[in-house]
């Protein structure tokens, strides 16, 4: 099997790749991990994980950049229906819209929009950056043997809002509740970075590259 | 509900670890790698590797370490010490690092703070700001790791560094760094109040009353530390249960 990190020149890819091979490893298999652009080689994954730090629309107009990118990545989530793991702003991007500098597109892939994490009264602090407590709100393959209330890392001020209560698989608390986990179908992504979030994100991981949607 | 971090910090030279009293007096005491391993497993929230490197054909060293430390630990890892420009931003982020800590340039280049957020993010910019004491309710800024005054008001500076877009302030007391007699409590607070922006305290820790203090009466949202863990005088888990034990959210 072979697994793409799609590489549009946002951030740190190799800790993502890194933990991927420790995942492969820790349930002796043998995927190939890949850091790609090219469409080709993503057509050709079973698996990608789509990773994004920094703005929504940097994270988008980046994708955009990349010759055929945006179409390959469509066709890959909705023709061929392969699964699909966005990290942090790489789940937000599944978004219709995101309102971080200014509005920007999203994938659309869930009905929903990102926006900032409302902080009334200025009394949190953000990024919202650190460790913090999911709770599962369904049970979904991806987070069996993730204990529920278990610490993932955090670090981001702007969060995905959807009506589409089917789609939340877990949420976290911020002042508010915060949606840190989303699927639908063959995609999924989540908020927090399971690359960082030690041995609750390697075995998310694991699950992922276990997955058969 | 977010917990309250607790960052050890590695004195890196020449690819070594050290840790300095007072930025002077050197004592070499291991691998990073290994130490950082080490923290990591002891449930560390982050680790923070500092670069005193001096001379500049050596620099490249802390990329190798940067890059062996992403392969083993798998929580966040933030690198600072001799970053001037976004050249080195992007080299420590593509060996591996989570956050990039500017000192000196953030004071000598305010542009660095403010590119270097809008091309990675504000959430691996973080401002190291090195605070000394002058008079009641006033500390100065020092760069070139404490040794040069520069004028500067600590208390304006940090609000400036958060308008230009820095993800997190590393605040470290000059006056405390080395002296094992507690953060700057006064210096932690007022900076906590003023930004929007966690804070991570730094500089003075001798015991893990410390580290309960700068969270409760600092504010910080993370604090730091250095030879207490370096030197075994405590781990990390004792470190949580103490604060645990005090009502802190830590994770454990």
């Amino acid at each position: 099997m072979s697994i793409a990190i799609i590489d549009y020149g946002s951030g740190n890819l190799r800790s993502a790749a890194k933990a991927l091979e420790v995942a492969n490893k820790n349930i002796n298999t043998n995927s190939k991990i890949v850091i790609t652009s090219d469409p080709t080689v993503i057509k050709k994954s079973n698996k990608i994980i789509l990773p994004g730090q920094g703005s929504f629309r940097d994270c988008y107009l980046g994708i955009k950049k990349i010759n055929g990118l945006i179409d390959t990545l469509n066709d890959f989530v909705l023709v061929q229906k392969k699964p699909i793991f966005g990290i942090c702003v790489g789940m937000q991007l599944f978004a219709k819209i995101g309102y971080e500098s200014e509005e920007t597109k999203g994938f659309g892939w869930i009905d929903g929009i990102v926006k900032k994490i409302n902080n009334i009264n200025k009394t949190l602090k953000l990024p919202h950056m650190g460790w913090n407590q999911i709770e599962l709100k369904k049970d979904f393959l991806l987070f069996s043997g993730i204990e529920n209330k278990s610490h993932m890392y955090f670090v981001h001020s702007y969060e995905f809002s959807t009506k589409k209560k089917d789609c939340i698989v877990a949420t976290t608390n911020y002042g508010n509740s915060i949606i840190v986990a989303i699927a639908k179908d063959n995609i999924f992504g989540t908020q927090f970075h399971p690359e960082k979030s030690q041995k609750n994100g390697l075995k998310l991981l694991e699950n992922f590259l276990k997955w058969e949607v | 509900m977010l917990k309250n971090r607790i960052i050890p910090c590695l004195d890196v030279k020449n690819g070594r670890v050290v840790k300095g009293i007072n930025f002077v007096d050197l004592v070499d005491a291991g691998n990073p790698v290994e130490q950082a391993k080490i923290y990591d497993e002891q449930g560390a929230d982050e680790i923070c590797f500092l670069d005193i490197t001096a001379s500049n054909e050596n620099r490249n060293i802390i990329l190798d370490t940067v890059i062996k430390t992403a392969e083993k630990c798998f929580i966040p890892l933030t690198v600072g010490g001799g970053v001037r420009s976004l050249e080195d931003i992007r080299n420590l982020l593509l060996a591996g690092a989570d956050k990039v800590s500017i000192n000196t340039a953030a004071v000598s280049n305010k542009n660095l703070v403010k590119e270097s957020s809008e091309k990675f993010g504000s959430q691996c910019i973080v401002v190291a700001v090195d605070a000394k004491k002058i008079s009641d309710n006033k500390w100065e800024i020092f760069t070139h790791g404490g040794k040069k005054p520069t004028g500067i008001d600590a208390l304006k500076f940090v609000e400036k560094m958060e308008s230009l877009g820095a993800g997190e302030i590393l605040l470290t007391s000059m006056d405390r760094d080395g002296t094992k007699k507690g953060y700057d409590l006064d210096l932690t607070k007022k900076v906590s109040n003023l930004v929007n922006i966690p804070v991570i305290a730094s500089g003075g820790v001798g015991n893990l009353e410390h580290l309960h203090q700068g969270i409760k009466i600092g504010k910080a949202s993370a604090v730091l530390a250095a030879s207490i863990f370096h030197f075994g005088e405590y781990s990390i888990l004792e470190a949580k249960q103490y604060l645990d034990s005090k009502g802190i959210p830590v994770r454990i």
